[in-house]
């Protein structure tokens, strides 16, 4: 903990500087403050339990995803691509698969955009049930929601590590499909997935929606208005939560996205309690979805067999491929020399776009709404600090 | 009227609990390491090498092509070319590895390297208890620690090794009619033009 008067130590411009800030306290929340993700802290300045300025630090978790990736070739980086964000490692596969698609002008056999789909909307549910788990955690209520969301994750995960190997780094995708068949009785599985997955919504449903400690909690905090979101660069469920509506899946319709129908919801006010709803509404339209696809499904080859795997080099140009990730647009930027490793690769991260609007979110409200507010956005810091 | 939502919640809670005693679904815990779950067939832990036949060291099916070792991301692949050579799985004289070895301390179990493998010499293995005192050396696995032999693969792979064999039978069998054929045709050239004809239609070509 410091005190008002800047410390030589700080390595960071110190915020409670300038005069009349006397009674003040400058605070640094993490890095391993338990709600803190990974390596991110906040740098905040509190007038008694008052937010008065916030500067997120995203820490350093050097990966240098961009500049390896610039280094292999552009089969070597799928796996890394899994590594991004943990918990759409599937969805994190397709945005990459897309870029390449785009740069080398590959066409996707009908069964794998399928597969991309259902695996993708999985990934959605999966990730938005552990996110409303770990909000409800950072609330501080310990125990049943995140154990509950946890529960209908590990079903999910199963799946994936039937289908790709691994539970969360699955590296399935290729460019012109996916890397292997499904296997037998794998989509009854998910069949029944699909049908169970509401039963958890309702119970989600019963033990919080309605819960006054919840609404007390979230009503009316840390609002986001609809320009300002916009202005921000800010996607996914944050933005909806604003208001606005905008979703590549309608916006861009990559795949085969047009086929299905399914709802954008939308929040009004932009506070925690809308972008806890909008998420909830989400995985019910994400099973929607996975019923259409599940039931159009067709027989067919996954992968198209031109594509080569080994020594692969697209024609020289650029390509950007963008999907609606669970946690908002994320994009892969790629620039070719006719090589077998990209010139250029750029990932445009939804969490660190996100967070650039914390402090704006966060003004006013007091260290404990902070925590939960900061809960809503969803990083992970592997996008973040790529 | 306030309470209510609270109340709901607890009786979902209660529900959970009591349901856990009495619905077996929801009895997850696994008492590890006695009980172990059984593991997906598309497992894939860490790579080990094929060899056919009962020695490792002649009947490995790895030629020493260095693909993987290009293609892996991490890099922790480290071969190692003969200087001469010896048949390989299908019977064409190939360079072996005089060493391989993997770091699996590196390795990011990516599987890319058993997707390059033109000779379906690299798969995946599915052991996953590799905890050791010692970092350096005992996570450096030579290639006789990598070694294992193809009723293994069978063993932890049915379905992905039965077409394997299949396709290496394949083309072992063309490459048999292809030597065949290069055996018979000198003997055919001396023989005549006439009896070479016959000869054509009979073969496997
Ligand atoms: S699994 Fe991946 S990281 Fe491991 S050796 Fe093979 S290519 Fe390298
Ligand atoms: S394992 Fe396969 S790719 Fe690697 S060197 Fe041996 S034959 Fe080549």
């Amino acid at each position: 903990m410091q005190t008002t008067a800047p410390t030589e130590h700080t390595l960071l411009e110190p915020l409670a500087t300038s005069s009349g800030d006397e009674g003040l306290l400058e605070i640094s929340l993490g890095p391993h403050h338990p709600s803190t993700h990974g390596v991110f802290r906040m740098d905040a300045v509190l007038d008694g339990e008052r937010v008065v300025k916030l500067k997120p630090v995203v820490g350093y978790l050097h990966r240098n995803h961009e500049k390896i990736a610039e280094s292999a070739s552009y089969l070597a980086s799928m796996p890394y691509t899994d590594r991004l964000d943990y918990f759409g490692s599937l969805t994190n596969n397709w945005a990459y698969a897309l870029a390449v698609e785009k740069l080398a002008g590959i066409q996707v056999p009908e069964r794998a955009e399928y597969i991309r789909v259902i695996t993708a909307e999985l990934t959605r549910l999966q990730n938005h049930a552990t996110t409303i788990g770990f909000l409800l955690q950072e609330m501080g209520a310990s125990g049943s929601p995140l154990m509950y969301g946890f529960r209908e994750r590990e079903t999910i995960l199963d799946l994936f590590e039937a289908l790709t190997g691994s539970r969360m780094m699955c590296n399935y995708m290729r460019f012109g499909g996916c890397r292997v068949e499904l296997p037998s009785g794998w989509l009854d599985r998910v069949k029944k997935t699909v049908t169970e997955f509401p039963r958890f919504l309702d119970e989600f449903e019963n033990l919080l929606t309605s819960n006054e400690i919840l609404l007390a909690r979230t009503q009316g905090i840390g609002t986001l208005s609809k320009e300002l979101a916009i202005q921000g660069g800010v996607t996914g469920p944050v933005l909806r939560a604003s208001g606005v509506n905008y979703d590549i899946r309608k916006v861009d319709k990559y795949g085969i996205y047009d086929r299905f129908n399914f709802k954008i919801p939308l929040g009004e006010h932009g506070d925690v309690y809308d972008r806890y709803m909008v998420r909830m509404l989400e995985m019910r339209e994400s099973i929607k979805i996975l019923e259409q696809a599940l039931r159009d499904i067709p027989a067919g080859p996954i992968i198209d067999p031109k594509t080569k795997i080994r020594g692969f080099r697209p024609k020289p140009g650029e390509a950007y491929g963008r999907i609606e990730s669970a946690k908002g647009e994320l994009g892969f930027y790629l620039i070719s020399d006719g090589t077998g490793n990209p010139y250029r690769y750029r990932v445009r991260p939804p969490s660190f776009i996100n967070l650039t609007l914390l402090e704006d979110m966060c003004r006013g409200y007091s260290v404990a709404d902070l925590i939960v507010i900061f809960g809503t956005i969803d990083i992970v810091l592997g996008e973040v600090d790529r | 009227m306030l309470g209510t939502g609270i109340a709901k919640g607890l009786v979902e809670t209660a529900r959970n609990f009591f349901g856990s005693y009495v619905s077996r679904d929801r009895l997850t815990t696994v008492e590890y390491p006695e009980e172990r779950l059984p593991q997906a067939e598309a497992a894939r832990n860490f790579p080990f090498l094929v060899y056919d036949g009962d020695d490792w060291k002649s009947g490995l099916r790895c030629v020493a092509c260095q693909i993987c070792e290009k293609e892996c991301p991490p890099k922790c692949i480290f071969i190692e070319k003969s200087k001469d050579k010896k048949p390989d799985a299908v019977g064409k004289p190939q360079f072996y590895p005089t060493v391989f070895n993997i770091d699996v301390s590196v390795c990011m179990s990516c599987q890319i390297c058993v997707e390059v493998c033109p000779f379906e010499a690299i798969k995946m293995d599915t052991d996953f208890e590799l905890s050791t005192d010692d970092r350096f050396g005992g996570l450096l696995w030579d290639r006789q620690q990598l070694a294992k032999s193809n009723t293994y693969y069978h063993e932890i792979h049915p379905t992905e090794a039965t077409e394997v064999d299949a396709r290496l039978a394949e083309e072992k069998a063309k490459a048999d009619a292809k030597a065949k054929a290069a055996e018979t045709k000198p003997v055919a050239a001396a023989t005549g033009a006439a009896q070479q004809t016959s000869h054509g239609a009979s073969s496997a070509e």
